[in-house]
């Protein structure tokens, strides 16, 4: 028997607005705890959530870039639960009428390209964190997270692996990225997944018993989650056990998922529409601007670089992959418009730099201007080329600008051709023996005869000029 | 000074020309409570100290010439409402020590003409029921005979008008909140159109339904109040932004020719006799100044009590959700979280709250749905449709406030059904989210106040004063 698995994927995005969904507070990550609310976020008696637009355009972006169709009109819901973390004991989230319907996005996984359907993206709000104190065997609660807009995005059950779902949420935190909405920092949970997962024979007409893996933080934990759970799925199985529906947990030490709650436990939401929050109605005009204010997206940027600069795929997937880098690429072709050499330049050296840890791209001491006036110098021969790393990490460590740098270490070639003749004059008399050698066909003396010109001349002549008068005179 | 007779206009005039300082009539307030409250039970909370500072202050601003209308001017609020380091308490156990650290949008425009606030006021609690006999803290009495309520929920707000312990008041209005307690205790109050006050502050019960508004001794006051309380609100997105209006502007002009609206159904057999008798006497009286009676019918009245009853349970369900002990309020004990909220709820609420809350919850839960809560969403359409079309034919509609006079303290308190068929009058009101002023059109065979309604169309409260000021400057 043949079990194949059945994936679909709920994702929580937190969106990167300024202020928060329902109120003015910070929507930034972290703060002294409690820091960042108000009396609207924590839920004081009174007060009311007026609808941050802001977060209203970004789940439309969001939407946009996963092809999803936008309502037209779109309202609010109330879910009621009990939480510490949730101070007005219900999350104002969205039921029957979401702002993104039916979209998809395409993802290659296992060389195979495939079409990922997204079934809704709702708008809602974050809600708090708590704190666990094992000294005093206290729990305290920390808001800052409250109120912080989160889209929910659902997908339909379209994976049948492990490899499906983590191709397909790099690729989602990517769009999402580009689009300018979310900065997908799973580490710090404004990107978190939540997997359902089932197991039946490949063909069978119903879908097996499914159990849900919540709030899963890294793409690896999500790889290792699914494996396991559908080794897990697996042995149930085929040892005639039954799986039962619940919500598990993934333990990041053992691997293994482990029970949450069951389906008994399955609270009744009580959902119905927030009569705080006025629903909106979109006027096409208004979609449309929101979407056109959408970047290009990185598939439709890789194909210029390919198409129109010649760069290699591999090395356009390596710039498009990272949105600073990929950014960062764009604007310094703005300044120097040489792709090829800026790719490799950006690829090699500037990558290098940054995985040796001397470097960050979120914080790069210079810009990306900058860095082409580096890689201008370097194509027109103006430096020796090998010294272009090097000015690299003076620029890297204090700051200063290429030029600046050329200019201190000296490192500027100067092309004295007059300089040059008599020199490379001295150094063929002095060295009458290679020059025989080399009329007689022994063409390897001429990177000896190079090594003294570019050593005697020190810069003063750029090695093409050198490598000319050099050549004319033993051909003479 | 007799504050039950006097207007806010004629205090205001006082003021301005140095009859009276601010102080002085701070002080006539506090007289009278000390000699009255104890037989009345009007306030939670007395703010003496803070008055006699706002009074001082007030002064200084009479003195320099720079007076608003309410400069000085002494107001009781109703405990739902926030004010910033006052308790506010909504007449619950729940709330007994809370401190806002804010004011209602409301208390902020008083504060802006530098008003005096003489105390907070008994309620029903969280604003649920009709009599104020559901307070924590005590009972309230009818000025008037204080062997009876004075109405609900707000009564507190309408005793201490009709006791002359202030001019006027502020409360709010959900089901009939305002109007019923005006009626009973004979003085005039206004339910403004949904939207038109800003909800931010108080502390919510039905969010669809509620709304801030004033009592007072006469329409014109309640009118002249309104224009310090009312306008758009970007801190409730349920407000409406219309342009400034002055809602007395129509006092004086001819009500000639105005249609006035009957619904039989509002006649029926549930009404007193004599309450009857007197509405339909005011009705000939309006006639006598030109203005033309039409019949008409209102078929769906009978499911208005029952529809609001579940629309308002349901959002209060959710609304006092947030009351669990864990950030602010009652706090009570238990070895787990389930446990603390728990004890907390339970010793905080009330048995009409907790009712409420059951009720809500019931119409709100899976499988429930559709036969409570969207069945009377769906009468919701139906009450304002049939609205709709009497404004087609009336520029105003008369009905008595309630059908009966103030009952006796203790005589229906284990009866909630024949309680909420008490508000069947009042209801389709708020269902609507129209404006509507219950004013005095005299008094039954108990020498009892009886309350006329006159309700237009939303955002035409000007009529409404124009006629109600008509009707008394005719009557008395």
């Amino acid at each position: 028997m043949k079990l194949y698995p059945t994936i679909g994927l709920e994702i929580h995005a937190e969106l990167l607005t300024e202020s928060k969904v329902f109120c003015t507070c910070s929507a930034e990550f972290g703060g002294d705890p409690n820091s960042r609310c108000c009396p609207v976020c924590s839920g004081l008696p009174g007060t009311l959530p007026v609808l941050n637009q802001k977060a209203v355009e970004y789940i439309i972006k969001a939407g946009y870039v996963m092809n999803c169709d936008i309502s037209r009109f779109t309202k609010w819901d109330r879910k009621n639960y009990f939480y510490p973390d949730l101070p007005k004991a219900y999350q104002i989230s969205q039921m029957p009428r979401p702002v993104c319907l039916n979209g998809y996005v395409d993802i290659v996984s296992d060389g195979e390209e495939k079409r990922i359907r997204i079934n809704r993206i709702h708008l809602e709000e974050d809600a708090g964190k708590l704190i666990h104190d094992e000294r005093t065997k206290q729990t305290l609660a920390d808001y800052n997270r409250c109120g912080i807009p989160l889209i929910e995005i659902v997908t339909e059950p379209d994976f049948h692996s492990a490899a499906d779902v983590t191709a397909f949420v790099e690729k989602i935190r990517l769009l999402l990225q580009y689009a300018g909405v979310c900065d997908g920092r799973m580490e710090q949970g404004s990107l978190r997944c939540d997997v359902n997962i089932s197991l039946a024979e490949k063909g069978a007409k119903e879908l097996g018993t499914r159990a849900e893996i919540k709030n899963l933080n890294s793409v690896r934990a999500i790889g290792r989650a699914i494996e396991y759970e559908i080794y897990r799925q697996s042995e149930l199985i085929e040892s005639g056990a039954k799986v039962i529906q619940e919500t598990r947990r993934f333990v990041d030490g053992s691997g293994e998922t482990v029970t949450m709650r069951s389906k008994e436990d399955a609270q009744d939401y009580r959902y119905f529409p927030d009569p705080d929050i006025p629903p909106i109605i979109f006027t096409e005009e208004e979609i449309r601007g929101i979407k056109s204010s959408v970047p290009e997206m990185p598939e439709s940027r890789k194909t210029r670089y390919v198409k129109e600069y010649g760069i290699a795929e591999k090395d356009a997937d390596s710039i498009i992959n990272n949105k600073l880098v990929c950014f960062f690429f764009e604007e310094a072709i703005k300044a120097y418009n040489s792709p090829k050499s800026m790719a490799a330049f950006i690829l090699v050296e500037l990558m290098r730099r940054i995985n040796l840890g001397e470097a960050d791209m979120n914080n790069l001491p210079f810009e990306a201007k900058d860095f082409a006036r580096l890689v201008e110098i370097m194509d027109g021969n103006k430096i020796n080329r090998s010294h272009g790393k090097n000015v690299l990490r003076s620029m890297l460590e204090s700051g200063k600008k290429a030029d600046e740098v050329c200019d201190e270490e000296g490192l500027w070639i100067k092309e004295d051709l007059g300089q040059a003749e008599e020199v490379i004059d001295k150094i063929l008399a002095d060295n009458p023996k290679a020059v025989e050698q080399y009329r007689n066909g022994e063409q390897k003396v001429f990177g000896f005869l190079m090594g003294q010109a570019n050593k005697q001349l020190k810069g003063a002549a750029s090695p093409n000029a050198i490598k000319e008068i050099l050549e004319g005179k033993l051909q003479n | 000074m007799d504050m039950k007779k006097t207007t806010l206009s004629a205090l205001r005039k006082s003021l301005d020309e140095k009859q009276i300082s601010a102080q002085e009539l701070c002080g006539e307030c506090y007289r009278a409570i000390e000699s009255g409250e104890e037989s009345i039970g009007a306030f939670i909370t007395l703010t003496k100290e803070e008055a006699e500072k706002a009074a001082e202050k007030a002064q200084t601003r009479i003195d320099s010439g720079e007076s608003d209308f309410l400069t000085g001017i002494p107001l009781a609020i109703k405990d739902n409402i926030c004010t910033d380091g006052i308790k506010t308490t909504c007449a619950s156990k729940m709330l007994e020590n809370f401190i806002p650290p804010y004011d209602a949008t409301v208390i902020e425009k008083l504060k802006g003409q530098d008003y005096v606030l003489i105390g907070k006021t008994n309620m029903d609690e969280f604003a649920m029921g009709g009599a104020t006999q559901t307070s924590y803290f005590k009972r309230s009495h009818n000025p008037v005979d204080t062997s009876r309520v004075p109405g609900g929920s707000s009564g507190g707000s309408a005793a201490a008008v009709a006791a002359g312990f202030v001019p006027a008041s502020l409360g709010s209005d959900t089901g009939g909140s305002i109007r019923q307690p005006a009626s009973f205790c004979g003085v005039a109050g206004l339910k403004p159109t949904y939207g038109r006050v800003s909800r931010y502050g108080l502390v919510a019960f039905g969010s669809s339904l509620d709304q801030i508004g004033p009592l007072a001794n006469t329409a014109a006051d309640c009118g002249a109040l309104l224009n310090v309380i009312a306008g758009g609100d970007e801190r409730d997105a349920t407000s409406a932004k219309l342009p400034k209006e002055d809602f007395t502007g129509k006092i004086g002009q001819l009500i000639n020719g105005m249609k006035i609206a009957l619904p039989k159904e509002f006649y029926g057999e549930a009404t007193d006799a004599e309450v009857k008798e007197a509405v339909m006497k005011a009705a000939k009286e309006l006639e006598a100044l030109g203005a033309v009676l039409v019949s008409c019918e209102m078929p769906s009245l009978k499911y208005g009590m029952p529809a609001y009853y579940l629309i308002a349970c349901a959002e209060a369900a959710s609304n006092l959700s947030r009351f669990d002990g864990i950030k602010y309020g009652l706090r009570g004990e238990g070895k787990s979280y389930g446990e603390m909220i728990l004890d907390s709820r339970n010793r905080g609420f009330g048995e009409e709250v907790k009712r409420r809350i059951l009720l809500g919850n019931y119409a709100l839960s899976s499988g429930y749905f559709d036969a409570y809560y969207r069945k009377a969403c769906a009468l919701r359409q139906r009450i304002k449709a049939e609205y709709e079309a009497i404004f087609e034919l009336a520029d105003v509609i008369l009905t008595p406030t309630a059908p009966t006079v103030a009952f006796k303290i203790g005589s229906d308190d284990n009866d909630p059904v024949k309680m909420y068929t008490a508000d069947m009058l009042t209801v389709p009101v708020n269902i609507a989210g129209l404006p509507a002023i219950s004013v005095p059109c005299g008094r039954n065979g108990d020498n009892m106040p009886i309350g006329m309604s006159i309700v237009g169309r939303r955002f035409d409260e000007s009529t409404l004063i124009q006629m109600a000021d008509a009707y008394e400057k005719e009557h008395n």
